[in-house]
């Protein structure tokens, strides 16, 4: 299935959205998610599946004025 | 400072970017003594380095003020804050919903729906604003328990714009938190805002591009306590002429 991940074309097989991040190889407890511009808790990752043409993304801490 | 129930005592907010190095960071925090820091959420990078950055800034023991900055409509803001919350495990929030590319002013109409549903939401929120006194009674109306008027353009080291603004708003506003959000450039700066009676001052550029961060760090610190005690000792009103300081009288006549 092909999404968008911050911005880049992907292709997973994963189906749910907490799949994903394992697929994709977001490891650190540190990110926060967003899919089609909604906020995603962390608790919700494993009950949200994903479509074809989704766009995600998995946000970390950053430097911040 | 008393803000949304959490007392601070060092009056200055330090922004975490652009310094030389994360250590130059960690030293210009605890050279300041600075309780609350700002952050942000980017993209996440290969590696991680998300999660070192935010495990160094916790060693520092600050408070963490997390940002939407970059965020140019209420979604993205929204979306940003609740982000934030869960990734940074605290409802404060800096509230940037930027209307202009070059001043990076806030679209204070956009800001005003924004605080209204995060404030709703449980959010304690942090408001980046021009210094308007209407959007200033719109932001309380809609929630926020503090406003962060801008000094000058964010980054711009201008100082202080606009003082009797200012002023103004601390007139309008006598028990509402006012922090000045950016345009912040030298400790004078910093002295002048404390002394016009704002209750904390917020920077970053000027610590982090200076030559020496964590020298401009501590300075500003010494800055804000040296504006709120001159504030706190009721200064002496301008003058246009001259008053001898010494006893005119009993002066000798020595012609």
């Amino acid at each position: 299935m092909h999404i968008t991940v911050n911005a880049k074309p992907h292709d997973i097989s994963a189906e749910t959205l907490a799949a994903a991040l394992v697929e994709l190889g977001f490891t650190s407890a540190a990110i926060a998610t967003a899919l089609n511009g909604q906020f995603v808790p962390v608790p919700a990752r494993e009950a949200t599946h994903l479509t074809a043409g989704d766009r995600l993304e998995v946000l970390a801490p950053m430097q911040g004025g | 400072m008393r803000v949304y129930g959490t007392e601070i005592t060092l009056p200055l907010f330090l922004g975490t970017a652009q310094y030389p190095s994360p250590a130059i960071l960690q030293d210009a925090i605890l050279s300041s003594q600075c309780e609350v820091v700002t952050v942000s959420l980017r993209r996440e990078t290969a590696g991680g380095t998300g999660a070192r950055f935010w495990d160094m800034l916790r060693a520092t023991g600050a408070r963490i003020l997390p940002n939407t900055a970059g965020c140019h409509s209420v979604q993205e803001a929204v979306t940003t804050a609740q982000m934030a919350r869960e990734l940074f495990a605290t409802d404060w929030i800096k509230l940037e919903v930027i209307g202009h590319g070059d001043t990076l002013q806030p679209d204070v109409f956009a800001l005003v729906e924004a605080a209204r549903i995060l404030a709703t939401d449980g959010f304690k929120v942090f408001p980046y604003m021009n210094d308007d006194l209407i959007v200033g009674e719109k932001l309380l109306e809609a929630g926020c328990q503090v406003l962060m008027p801008w000094g000058a353009p964010i980054g711009s080291g201008q100082g202080l714009r606009n003082p009797d603004a200012l002023r103004a708003m601390r007139a309008h506003f006598p028990d509402t938190p006012l922090i000045v959000d950016a345009g912040i450039g030298r400790p004078s700066d910093a002295v002048l805002a404390m002394e016009l009676g704002m209750d904390a001052v917020l920077l970053n550029t000027a610590v982090a591009r200076a030559g020496d961060p964590v020298g401009m760090a501590r300075a500003m610190a010494l800055a804000v306590e040296t504006g709120r005690l001159g504030f706190a000792a009721d200064p002496i009103d301008r003058r246009d002429m001259a008053v001898p300081s010494t006893p005119v009288l009993g002066l000798a006549e020595l012609m």
